[in-house]
């Protein structure tokens, strides 16, 4: 049987994951709780945190805030300021190869190499998200009308994947074939790189705020509908055609995240009302990890080995639950 | 579309402050932030610039339009106010209000749409009202000059006559019915140097259904209100303490309010539609015909309908292609059941919306 053992987390939980062992709950107050071998709280930021990320190595946790600034925090409980821009919110975060940070506010995007060196890449609309491919120095800024690819480490010209409307949270698959966007609208957008071939993703009666790749990417599921769906991305034409599978089915309650297991073709899905339950796709069997709570699901993520889930809300709930005794 | 409001309870309340360059939002807003109310506002600024506050809530903002589906103004939302309201609903705890100043050219439809359009901005926070500062002493030369100035004061909910020391008595009376000849339903104040009372700007409930109490054009708040429109001006002239819709049988219905300024290219006009009983059946369709096929020239609409065999008002409120609508309270015994539709808008036929109203009044 599943076990639920909760943490005290102040606010609306932004956040959460592991760095190796320790599991970390970033809070929109500020807070950052480390829970390892005992609790502690760091309080990097002056106020608000609004993103966190773990960085690529999984030693550190990536965040930013109101404050302007972005802090790399260690399970050790120290903190480095990487970077800062004065009076500016910084609500977009991401963690590329070799120590290197993306981050954005407005219509900037900059990348912060390890050895402190930092880059600028200005866009005519509004940053959306920001996502690093696999391998390279290469960075996907989602914007206004489309996606914009960079490369971080030299000046090469970007690349400019172009449709219509605001683009949000992006994220490239495993493989680096594909980039895949949530709109405005309630859809997600899709590139295939080698050829740009567009791909539309649409049917959700929410907006999809999270998504997570299964095993080898052979899935994207995602969040804001009623149950999890989960895009195929294997074959040549990925989801291209194809039904999506559905995970969780509640006819009251839409999901809002969803985290692949890291080893099985099993999903955590999180709801509006706080429940969380694991799905096999293969059967939909399901499981139920939480019981509903005070408020939506905001995160969820599993720890690399699959047997631990942390889970926070926006009502400032948080746990972590344990599959083995 | 046609939806019942959220919870007003769990939403947070939004102020938007419009105005022309140098009309004085910012020292309105100067004003709210520094005087000792108690409230705790986070507040979206296009410009830190003269905002002399140190708030950590305080955020500026690059005004991003969202197009959203086929680029109509009635699809329209600040991207940038979603994206902070999102960001802000993360501190929920640390705020009671916000304020949202535009820029001085700002189209306010985009802001007030983008607290009806996006569901999880409209999950956490409801539009309270739309505050328009404008300048005594250069209103009436913007409103010749720009479309935007005219919006400004159409979409309103209150309107600030501000530095009424710069003018003459007579120039204000000018003012005060231009603006009226705009928009009749707002809330006027007049002010020097912006200081009003905060509770006349804040916590007003403009949107909410359940706040709609009249649509009898509404006056000056302090002075002699009789003589404020012009003398060809067929308002509804009477005493708000009476409460409730009384004294209108001798007019005539509906009338025009931009007549001041016929052939005005961007004149916006005001056109109050009654009734008895009206048809439901034959209602819902045709508002929802006439938000779609004239909702970019609407800019704002309120009803109070009596439904056939119905004994609760229904009230309506309206942004562009954007409607509104719920039941509100039975019908009171000495109230007469009167059903009472007004647009603000441009080009709008009144012969048109008036007959297709009559229309739906019930057999």
């Amino acid at each position: 049987m599943p076990t639920v053992a909760p943490v005290d987390v102040d606010g609306f939980v932004v956040r959460v994951g592991f760095l190796k062992n320790c599991a970390y709950f970033a809070s929109g107050e500020g807070g950052i709780v480390l829970s390892g071998s005992g609790e502690h709280t760091l309080q990097p930021h002056k106020a608000g945190l609004l993103a966190a990320v773990p960085a690529r190595d999984g030693t550190a946790l990536i965040t930013s805030g109101d404050d302007g600034c972005i802090y790399l925090s260690g399970t050790d409980g120290t903190s480095e300021l990487l970077a800062e821009r004065p009076r500016k919110w910084i609500d977009l975060i991401a963690s590329g190869p070799s120590g290197a940070v993306a981050f954005a506010s407005g219509r900037t995007a900059w990348v912060r190499l390890a050895d402190g060196r930092e880059k600028e890449f200005a866009h005519e609309r509004a940053v959306g998200g920001l996502a690093f491919a696999p391998k390279g120095m290469r960075l996907a800024v989602s914007r206004y009308d489309g996606a914009t690819l960079w490369w971080a480490g030299t000046d090469g010209a970007p690349v400019e994947l172009s449709w219509k409307g605001a683009h949000l949270g992006t994220s490239f698959s495993p493989d680096g074939k594909y980039l895949v966007t949530a709109m405005q609208e309630n859809a997600l957008h899709g590139w295939r790189l080698t050829d740009g071939q567009d791909m539309r993703m649409t049917g959700y009666p929410a907006k999809v705020k999270s998504f997570s790749w299964s095993v080898k990417g052979r899935y994207l599921a995602t969040s804001g509908a009623n149950a999890a769906i989960l895009w195929p991305f294997f074959g040549k034409t990925g989801p291209m055609g194809q039904t999506p599978l559905q995970l969780g089915m509640r006819g009251d309650n839409l999901v809002s995240a969803v985290a692949c297991h890291p080893r099985e073709d099993v999903a955590a899905v999180g709801y509006q009302d706080g429940m969380v339950l694991m799905c096999r796709f293969e059967d939909n069997a399901e499981v139920l990890l939480r019981r509903p709570g005070k408020g939506p699901v905001s995160t969820l993520d599993w720890d690399a080995d699959g047997t631990r889930l942390a889970f926070g809300t926006e009502a400032g709930e948080a746990g972590i639950v344990s599959l083995e005794d | 579309m046609m939806s019942a409001t959220q919870d007003a309870r769990t939403q947070i309340p939004v102020t938007v402050l419009t105005g022309y360059l140098g009309a004085g939002k910012t020292t309105l807003l100067n004003r709210i932030l520094t005087e000792n109310h108690g409230q705790r506002y986070a507040v979206i600024v296009n410009e830190f610039g003269e905002v002399g506050i140190d708030n950590d809530l305080l955020v500026e903002s690059d005004e991003e339009i969202f197009e959203m589906n086929n680029g109509c103004i009635c699809c329209t939302v600040r991207g940038d106010l979603i994206r902070t309201v999102q960001n802000l609903m993360k501190r929920k705890g640390a705020f009671d209000a916000i304020i949202v100043e535009t820029t001085g050219v700002a189209d306010p439809a985009p802001v007030a749409q983008t607290f009806f359009m996006d569901d999880d901005v409209r999950a956490s926070a409801r539009l309270d009202a739309v505050v328009a500062v404008v300048d005594a002493r250069h209103v009436l030369q913007r409103l010749e000059d720009t479309e935007e100035a005219e919006d400004q004061v159409a979409f309103a909910d209150v309107i600030l006559i501000n530095k009424t020391d710069l003018v003459s008595p007579e120039e204000l009376a000018n003012v005060e019915a231009r603006v009226r000849s705009i928009n009749p339903y707002a809330v006027l104040h007049r002010s020097e140097r912006c200081e009003i009372d905060i509770a006349k700007v804040l916590d007003r409930g403009a949107f909410d259904l359940d706040r709609i109490l009249s649509l009898d054009p509404h006056f000056l708040e302090h002075g002699h209100h009789a003589d404020e429109c012009g003398p060809d001006c067929d308002h509804d002239h009477h005493d708000h303490a009476h409460g409730h819709d009384h004294g209108h049988g001798h007019h005539d219905h509906g009338h025009d309010h931009g007549h001041h300024h016929e052939g005005d290219p961007h004149s916006v006009k005001s056109i109050s539609l009654r009734a008895g009983d009206i048809n439901p059946d034959m209602f819902f369709p045709w508002i929802n015909q006439v938000t779609q096929a004239q909702g970019p020239n609407i800019l704002r609409l309120k009803g109070i309908l009596a439904f056939k065999d119905d004994p609760q008002r229904y009230v309506i409120q309206g942004v562009h292609m954007i409607v509104e609508g719920d039941h509100q309270r039975d019908w009171k015994a000495d109230e007469p059941r009167e059903s009472r539709l007004v647009f603000i808008g441009r080009d709008l036929n009144w012969d048109v919306l008036k007959d297709s109203f009559q229309a739906c009044v019930a057999e």
